[in-house]
């Protein structure tokens, strides 16, 4: 009988260990091993700051995990009740529900106070690692193609985050928080025409209302975490599919990628990685408090502390409000709220400003070619330098969103400071723009000088006429190779004005100003010529006779 | 937009095709890809004892782990949730906290340190090159896909029948705001709510911190006293939006020192009431500076000139703060003329 | 010094030398800026106005004007009170060392006796605030959470939650209230101190007074159990930021350079 024949096929290769049985019952069923032949050895370079997405991929992990306990105990009502815990400076305080399960989780849930701390501290730093992270990628140029839409992605996870992280951060309901939602009520007013109805129907009537708390709950641990994880899988995937970039060097070309395969190393390290950063974070709350809403007190619109301030993600924004001037318009009996109104349209556009400079970039070159090897940021002068104009521009505004406190603890007035915030919104890019192209350039220089005369070493030495000289040490094949393998550009040129005819031909705006920013790159005060051959030899022949 | 546009010599040469291969250094040209360096043992690769010393260290991080965990549990259970301890340097902290918080923390970063200093110094260390593949199909596939396309869009009917297409289009377009109306009743109209408050004639002013009403005389000059209207109590059940738009300041300015006319009239004897609310964005401002008169608001410092009609004079607040005409009524106490003469709070399209 | 110069190129050497220069200039201004000049007279005398005159007049005149009329240094003085005069000198505010946006706490150089004289001569040029009686500000039986709430209502928008203090307009600032004797809070807010307004009883009473000096003792107390841990300064959410950047995200980074690093080679090339 043929069932007897399969058994026993079966038992004469019983000895198969149970996990490998598992396995080939699953592919039986998923065909998963055609997956495991893909990736199970797939390689990933190593470099530390390619470890800066897996820092945000656990943080995301670990507020998903505490976040998922926290809800067992929050309650998302605003229902006002009196606090009758064991927390003596607000007993008998009126308080909403959210507020009071707040207190409850921490004080008396046992280690609610620990997985509340994990969670905000994870979200600090899941923002944080975020971006570090896309700053990474924008540095190195990793955005090129084919990862355009990968670093599409990353970045809505970015924006996302902040938004869940503000709901989140707005859910207990305390003094601190609900200040942040009223400027958000108060930023949602001043959009002309619609704003009243849009702010009736967030907040159910007029704010607070009853309704904010828990609608921001549904937002927070439902919708737009669904979104982040979709968009985080999809990130995830095409990491895998498109492979990790690597740096220049010895054996690494655009067309392989060098490291140690996933499995074992990648997954020992990967894995245990995630455990290291859950490790730090858990100990990071035990020793260190994050929004102690006991000393904060429940929210009341009529009650306020000085140092208002959201979490470090939404900092721009507080910056961008505090800085602009009050101007407001009247005429034909509706007012536009200017001051509130600006602010609220720059602050998606801050965002928007680097998120759509790698196609800016693309258009500019013209390169339709993939880019797997990374640049270093001083080869990519025009783009390491708008980066840091960007990131100028971003600390200039988490300066203004913090003004009070620089002011008190740097004895400034505030109002100066104001005014430099508002200076340094215009100025500072410029100039962080303008010096950070010539550090590049400069560092271009010394690479050049150093392939070509190579190592400065330090050693002082004493020729017989008794001139001084430092002896340089010639670098390796190696090296040689890391400091010459990147691509320079040459600026592209606006086409010939008459076509092949002889007919006059349209150079439109466009060109034009294509043809100007690429000049801009690669013209000759955007870059150094990298050292040929011919110089190398010239010069390292004409050594020995000097 | 497209790759025409740049000649090619503008883009630059190739990089390199060496498959990590291992070359010998090359002669012509000294900045060529040298390959891979071949590979490095490490101590443990060498050194059966460094191995072993290895193996220790990962197999005492993993026990340090279990045992951190044995602790963790031995805190949950032994420690009360109210127990507070002195922990040099950090201060007076909840000793379940800390003690929970570290041994978890332990318990997972010796975890990870031991698959990290395994997979470091046991595991192969030997670098592998990946070949990549161009992540863009071949032409065939391309022209193929695209093939396919049409023929099934052709088979659709779709491009022939302008009728189905149109109506399908706008049937998908408008199926939507069957959920957009659903959203309507998130909240009630605004209607002019936003324009009243709970102030109205006769209403008596009461002091936040006593609950009394306010006679004249309790208001001295320099002081800063918060109000809101008679009747409004903490348990009821609107009393959050309603106190998000009643909250007064007042303050008692000498007559001579207030500079705006319609602010000395509404005055009683230079005590003024003004709207507790920033009409920037609604912070409750109340940074009263007594020999300046100016208010300051805590989140994004407009500042108001009480004395002159709080006229905003730095910061982004975009109008002055609305005042309270007050009087004082027939039993001495201090009372609204009326309620305030514009919105308070943050401005809005219709405010006009 | 063959070591040294064979360091001198670590990539950090340039850090350590900034480190060094900065420490030195920081040791050199501590070491040369002017200290406060104890001047505190240090003969006994008796509590009388003719004493607290003559201490007026080496002190205070010379801003004050000589009967506390007031110059364009400083404001005239009838009327304030011996709590305010307590106040300013017994937490060295007065006399003042030099013009500016705020006259900041410092050393106090009158003995109390002498403050009490001083207070004595104010109080005799027109009728305020008495300096309170211990039984006023003593916070033992007062309602702490009711105290949390007037604070929050009246306090905490200078102040900040827990008293950590905040700016105000043109350098100006309310200045913590940690470690501030119960008496001097209680003074500070009958009184008016600058720019604070003041919270006369007739608004704040002294019941209120006292519920809000024990939220303090409680939230801001020395003993006062912090239960999460390190309050970062209980400045809110600019200081926690900081805090996960630089510790906790930088924790993380040196942990990835270290999964990350070349294991070291059994031969050092």
């Amino acid at each position: 009988m043929s069932t007897t024949t399969t058994t026993d096929a079966r038992d004469s290769r019983a000895k198969a260990p149970a996990g490998e049985r598992v396995a080939d019952w699953a592919d039986g069923r998923l065909g998963i091993y055609s997956l495991a032949k893909a990736n199970m050895r797939k390689i990933f370079p190593d470099h530390w700051s390619f470890m800066l997405g897996e820092v945000a991929l656990y943080s995301f992990i670990i507020i998903i995990l505490t976040g998922v306990y926290l809800t067992l105990f929050f309650h998302p009502s605003m229902n006002e009740v009196e606090y009758h815990g064991p927390y003596v400076p607000l007993q008998g305080q009126l308080m909403s529900e959210a507020f009071n399960s707040t207190m409850y989780i921490s004080f008396e849930v046992r280690g609610g106070l620990l997985i509340r701390q994990i969670h905000h501290w994870a979200a600090l730093i899941f923002l944080a690692a975020m971006f570090v992270h896309m700053m990474r990628v924008f540095f190195t140029g990793a955005f090129r193609k084919p990862r355009e839409v990968n670093w599409v992605f990353g970045f809505l996870l970015f924006v996302l985050g902040m938004f869940t992280g503000f709901t989140g951060y707005s859910l207990p309901d305390d003094l601190l928080s609900g200040t942040g939602v009223r400027f958000m009520e108060g930023a949602v007013l001043s959009v002309p025409i619609v704003g009243t109805y849009l702010s009736f129907f967030l907040f159910g009537g007029e704010f607070p209302g009853g309704d904010f708390v828990a609608r921001f709950y549904s937002v927070h641990i439902l919708l737009l975490p669904g979104i982040m994880l979709g968009l985080l899988v999809a990130h995830l995937i095409l990491v895998l599919y498109h492979k990790h970039t690597q740096f220049a060097g010895p054996g690494k070309t655009n067309n392989n990628v060098v490291g140690m395969p996933l499995l074992p190393v990648y997954m020992a390290k990967a894995g245990g990685f995630f455990f290291l950063v859950f490790g730090v974070i858990a100990i990071i709350s035990a020793i260190a408090t994050i929004n102690p809403i006991w000393s904060i007190g429940p929210y009341r619109p009529d009650q306020v502390s000085t140092g208002a301030q959201p979490d470090w993600y939404m900092g721009f924004s507080e910056g961008l409000i505090r800085v602009m001037p009050g101007w407001e318009i009247n005429f034909w009996g509706h007012t536009l709220v200017l001051g509130v109104f600006i602010p609220l349209i720059i602050f998606p556009l801050v965002l928007v400003a680097i998120a759509v400079y790698p196609f800016i970039e693309s258009w500019v070159t013209g390169d339709k070619r993939e880019h797997h090897i990374l640049d270093r940021p001083r080869n990519a002068p025009t783009r390491t330098a708008f980066g840091v104009a960007w990131i100028t521009w971003y600390m200039v505004l988490l300066i203004g969103g913090g003004n009070d406190l620089w002011a008190t603890h740097f004895h400034l007035s505030i109002n100066a400071i104001t005014w430099f915030v508002r200076i340094a919104f215009f100025v500072a890019p410029v100039i962080a723009f303008i010096i950070t192209k010539r550090i590049c350039l400069g560092l271009q220089r010394r690479d050049h000088d150093k392939v070509l005369h190579g190592r400065e070493t330090g050693i002082i030495k004493r020729l017989p006429h008794g001139e001084f000289i430092e002896v340089h040490e010639p670098l390796s094949q190696e090296q040689l190779h890391t400091l010459t393998a990147h691509e320079q550009y040459k600026p592209a040129e606006i086409g010939p004005a008459v076509d092949e005819n002889g007919v006059a031909r349209k150079i439109t705006r466009r060109e034009k100003l294509r043809a100007k920013l690429s000049k801009g790159y690669y013209g000759e005060d955007s870059q150094i010529a990298k050292p040929t051959v011919e110089e190398y030899k010239e010069i390292t022949s004409g050594h020995g006779h000097h | 937009m497209s790759s025409q546009e740049i000649p090619e010599e503008n883009l630059p040469a190739e990089q390199g095709d060496a498959h990590g291969a291992v070359k010998v250094a090359d002669e012509k040209n000294p900045f060529a890809d040298p390959g891979l360096p071949p590979h490095e043992h490490r101590i443990q690769d060498i050194d059966e004892r460094a191995a072993k010393r290895s193996e220790r260290t990962v197999a005492l991080l993993f026990t340090v782990s279990m045992l951190a965990t044995i602790a963790f549990i031995a805190a949950y259970v032994a420690i009360p949730v109210d127990k507070a301890i002195y922990v040099w340097p950090i201060g007076h902290i909840s000793a379940l906290n800390f003690a929970l918080g570290m041994t978890l923390g332990l318990a997972l970063f010796c975890i990870g340190a031991g698959a990290v200093h395994w997979a470091r110094t046991l595991m192969s260390d030997v670098e592998v090159a990946d070949e990549r593949h161009p992540i863009e199909t071949s032409p065939e596939v391309r022209a193929q896909v695209h093939a396919d396309f049409r023929a099934g869009a052709a088979e659709s009917v779709i491009g022939r029948r302008k009728l189905i297409r149109n109506t399908m289009l706008g049937a998908l377009a408008m199926v939507p705001l069957a959920g957009v109306v659903l959203l309507r009743d998130l909240g009630p109209l605004p209607g002019t709510s936003l324009r009243h408050t709970t102030w109205a004639k006769g209403k008596k002013l009461v002091n936040m911190n006593t609950m009394e009403p306010l006679r004249p005389s309790d208001v001295a000059v320099g002081s800063l006293t918060f109000a809101m209207p008679d009747g409004l109590d903490e348990h009821q059940h609107d009393f959050q939006k309603n106190i998000a738009k009643d909250a007064l300041m007042i303050v008692r300015i000498q007559p001579d020192d207030i500079k705006d006319k319609r602010e000395l009239e509404w005055s009683h004897e230079g005590i003024v009431a003004f709207s507790k609310i920033c009409t920037h964005v609604g912070c409750p401002i109340s940074l009263y500076e007594q020999q300046t008169h100016h208010v300051l608001c805590p989140c994004h410092q407009s500042t108001f000139d009480l004395a002159d009609g709080g006229r905003v004079i730095f910061g982004p607040a975009g109008h002055a703060l609305p005042q309270l005409r007050i009087t004082v009524g027939e039993d001495g106490y201090l009372e609204a003329v009326s309620d305030f003469a514009e919105p308070v709070g943050p401005a809005f399209w219709e405010r006009g | 010094m063959k070591k040294l110069s064979a360091r001198r190129r670590h990539p950090l050497a340039a850090l350590v030398v900034l480190l060094i220069a900065l420490a030195a200039t920081g040791g050199l201004y501590t070491a040369f800026a002017p200290a406060d000049q104890a001047v505190a007279d240090e003969t006994a005398q008796t509590l009388t106005i003719e004493e607290g005159k003559k201490l007026y007049a080496v002190g205070c005149a010379s801003c004050h004007g000589t009967g506390g009329q007031g110059t364009t240094d400083g404001p005239p003085l009838t009327g304030v009170g011996a709590a305010a005069v307590d106040f300013q000198v017994g937490t060295g505010r007065m006399p003042a060392q030099q013009p500016g946006a705020q006259v900041p706490k410092k050393k106090v150089i009158y003995s109390q006796a002498q403050i009490d004289q001083l207070a004595a001569y104010i109080a005799s040029l027109g009728a305020g605030p008495e300096i309170p009686t211990e039984n006023a500000y003593n916070p033992e039986g007062a309602d702490i959470a009711e105290g949390g709430e007037l604070f929050r209502t009246n306090c905490a928008q200078c102040h900040n939650f827990t008293g950590k203090g905040g700016a105000l307009s043109e350098g100006k600032y309310a200045p913590t209230l940690e470690g501030v004797d119960p008496k001097h809070i209680y003074e500070a807010m009958q009184t008016g101190p600058q720019n604070m307004p003041s919270f006369p009883d007739t608004t704040l009473s002294e019941e209120n007074k006292k519920d809000i000096i024990a939220y303090l003792e409680a939230v801001n107390g020395d003993d006062t159990v912090e239960p999460g841990g390190l309050s970062l300064g209980g400045l809110g959410p600019v200081s926690e930021g900081l805090f996960g950047w630089v510790f906790g995200l930088g924790t993380l980074i040196a942990v990835a350079v270290w999964v990350t690093a070349r294991t070291a080679k059994a031969k050092k090339s």
